[in-house]
């Protein structure tokens, strides 16, 4: 029951023949980067993120998100495969598309010695698209959105890890952007910043932002998310619609009979086409698959059999998070 | 609900924002001219290099007190280079403080601008979002290499104008007197000595390629600039090997004391200009070998 293919990737990744490129935020076919030790970090994988969707890209540490989203924003050449960002191939079309793209990268860097605002300064500066008049009140925008207006002026490195987590989305935040690229935006956050994240991300998707934001961690951004794409080991093990996704839980149900009927409801529900039961005691458990909960119920009593409870369970994201890459707290690799 | 129906649904709004809020992006003019300021505001906004400018300054006014606290004792006009004519005339002081900085302190300066240029950057991880902007490689690699070159030169500046100030203070400024006893006027012999510190300045360029080169190489900055200072120091120990004689006249190092030049009547400009054309060559080699290498490399710092 815990073997990974119980939701086969194929079912639910959009198959690409029915997507109209133009509508994707993000695409990629067969991507892969080999490093020169001879390790695969990301292994063939195929990304669809629609636009104005907020994409989960989840997976345990390791699991080759960084290395996808760098090789998105042309950091990494990919070793095959190919990758569009607003519909334009990257690296070739960097210059014109990454202006439209706000990216945080395996977390904030920036000059220590410099402030907030001198910090910001410095990359639109270095934007050759970016208009140099509003710069300033640019960067002030963006630093009255993160909520950093006070330490404006304060040199980085006295900056807190959350404070600096927040100069990272100031950065990405500093002209309009059709997408954002957030890699792991709440790490070094306090449950507080984490949630302020979360408000800010559903803020700029309610504006039409596109979103692709990563994180090792589950429940930090699941209620966010329009679409979710699952890591693990380098493959993208599943992706879609976070209700798909949900809906593809296997259900299981939970019959509770008297001793005596045992033998008979397992016949019952049998009869019924309900997979893989398995009798514990005075309870019998099995795969639900399509058929009706109320049908079950209905059935039982019809053969004059006791029916004690009847329980359905679907798994939690969080269960499939971790069938699907087999750990928890492992490092991938 | 299949997925290509949502696909479609979200689709509508996403573009129409898109073409509401970001026009396609254009070029500012003056995007060359913004980022090398910005970037020269970041080279000298930092109290490390101003610190390095100041102790570069530092060395022809310790000379200047040296020279003129001992400029009455037996040991006066003794020293190597122009140290002993520095008394004479103050200035001198510029050609001898510079010949003291060449073999070791400016290329140090060198290795240092240098290594914090490129190998700076990754070590901090600035240089992935400086890419991510987008700033192109060609564009960051010639920006970087002008921001260094004119650092270098401020340092060259920085020394001269000071041993200007402390030769002009100890030992005033007389009429020059050249290597083969001439005398030209004050006037002359101050563009001279400017010229003197603009070749020094300029046979230092083969050096800085060299130095962004290491720079593209490692996440390192101080492996940059140790490799850097050691390729100075090994050509110079090569440059006094007879044995070598042949592959002289194309080391990095063989022609920085040909500024001697603009000390003669008639400056030869043959032999300054062969100078500048190995520093060329030098330029040249390290320069592609510079960019090739930072186009393609994976930035994964």
């Amino acid at each position: 029951m815990t073997s990974a293919p119980a939701v086969a990737p194929a079912a639910v990744v959009a198959p690409a023949v029915d997507v109209d490129p133009a509508t994707l935020a993000v695409r990629t076919e067969g991507l892969t980067k080999r490093f020169r030790s001879g390790q695969v970090a990301v292994d063939g994988i195929a990304l669809f993120v629609p636009r104005g969707s907020v994409y989960g890209f989840l997976g345990p540490n390791g699991s080759g998100k960084t290395t996808t989203i760098r090789m998105l924003l042309g950091l990494v050449r990919p070793t095959s495969g190919v990758a569009w960002l607003l519909g334009e191939p990257m690296p070739d079309a960097g210059g014109s598309v990454l202006p439209r793209v706000g990216a945080l990268v395996e977390g904030p860097a920036f000059h220590p010695y410099l402030g907030g605002r001198a910090n910001l300064a410095r990359l639109d500066a270095s934007d050759a698209t970016a208009d140099p008049r509003s710069s300033r009140r640019r960067s002030d925008e963006a630093l009255e959105r993160v909520g950093l207006t006070a330490a404006a002026t304060k040199p980085y490195r006295q900056y807190s890890l959350g404070m600096k987590q927040r100069l990272g989305l100031a950065a990405a935040l500093l002209r309009p952007r059709e997408l954002l690229v957030l890699d792991e935006p709440t790490n070094g956050l306090d449950p507080q910043g984490t949630r302020e994240v979360r408000i800010l991300i559903r803020e700029l998707a309610d504006a039409g932002t596109t979103v692709l934001v990563s994180s090792h961690l589950l429940t930090e951004i699941d209620q966010v998310c329009s679409h979710l794409g699952i890591m693990g080991r380098g493959r993208l093990l599943v992706q879609g619609e976070r209700s798909a996704l949900i809906e593809r839980g296997a259900a299981r149900l939970t019959v509770s009979t008297s001793p005596d009927h045992v033998g008979a409801v397992a016949g019952v529900l049998a009869g019924l086409g309900i997979a893989d039961v398995l009798v514990d005691d005075a309870a019998l458990h099995g795969l639900l698959g399509t058929v009706a909960p109320e049908r079950v119920a209905a059935a039982i009593v019809h053969a004059g059999l006791d029916l004690i409870g009847l329980d359905v369970r679907r798994p939690s994201l969080e269960e499939l998070f971790v069938e699907l890459t087999g750990e928890g707290f492992d490092v991938a690799r | 609900m299949s997925h290509a129906e949502v696909v479609a649904d979200v689709t509508g709004s996403g573009r129409a924002v898109g073409v509401d809020d970001a026009p396609l992006p254009t070029r500012w003019r003056g995007a060359w001219g913004r980022l090398l300021r910005s970037e020269l505001r970041l080279v000298f906004g930092r109290r490390r290099n101003i610190a390095l400018l100041s102790g570069l300054a530092s060395v022809p006014l310790l000379l200047g007190i040296v020279l003129f606290v001992t400029r009455d004792s037996a040991l006066a006009g003794q020293g190597p280079g122009f140290v002993g004519r520095v008394t004479g005339n103050g200035l001198f002081l510029v050609i001898a403080a510079l010949v003291m900085c060449l073999p070791f302190l400016l290329p140090l300066t060198i290795g240092i601008a240098s290594g914090e240029a490129i190998a700076g950057e990754a070590s901090s991880g600035t240089l992935r979002y400086l890419l991510a902007v987008p700033v192109s490689r060609t564009r960051l690699l010639a920006v970087k290499a002008a921001a260094t070159m004119i650092f270098v030169a401020a340092a060259v500046l920085a020394i001269a104008l000071v041993a200007l100030g402390t030769g002009a203070a100890f030992f005033g400024l007389t009429d020059v007197t050249l290597l083969s006893g001439t005398t030209v006027p004050l006037a002359d012999g101050v563009l001279r000595v400017a010229g003197v510190a603009a070749y020094v300045a300029m046979s230092l360029t083969g050096l800085v390629a060299v130095g962004l080169y290491f720079s593209t190489l490692t996440e390192v900055p101080v492996g940059a600039m140790a490799a850097t200072v050691i390729v100075a120091i090994v050509s110079a120990v090569l440059d006094t090997l007879p044995q070598l004689a042949a592959i002289h006249p194309g080391l990095l190092t063989h022609h920085w004391l040909d500024f001697a030049e603009f000390l003669r009547v008639q400056v030869d400009w043959s032999v300054l200009s062969q100078g500048l054309f190995v520093q060329a060559a030098w330029v040249a080699i390290f320069g592609a070998l510079a960019w090739s290498r930072f186009v393609t490399a994976d930035v994964s710092s």
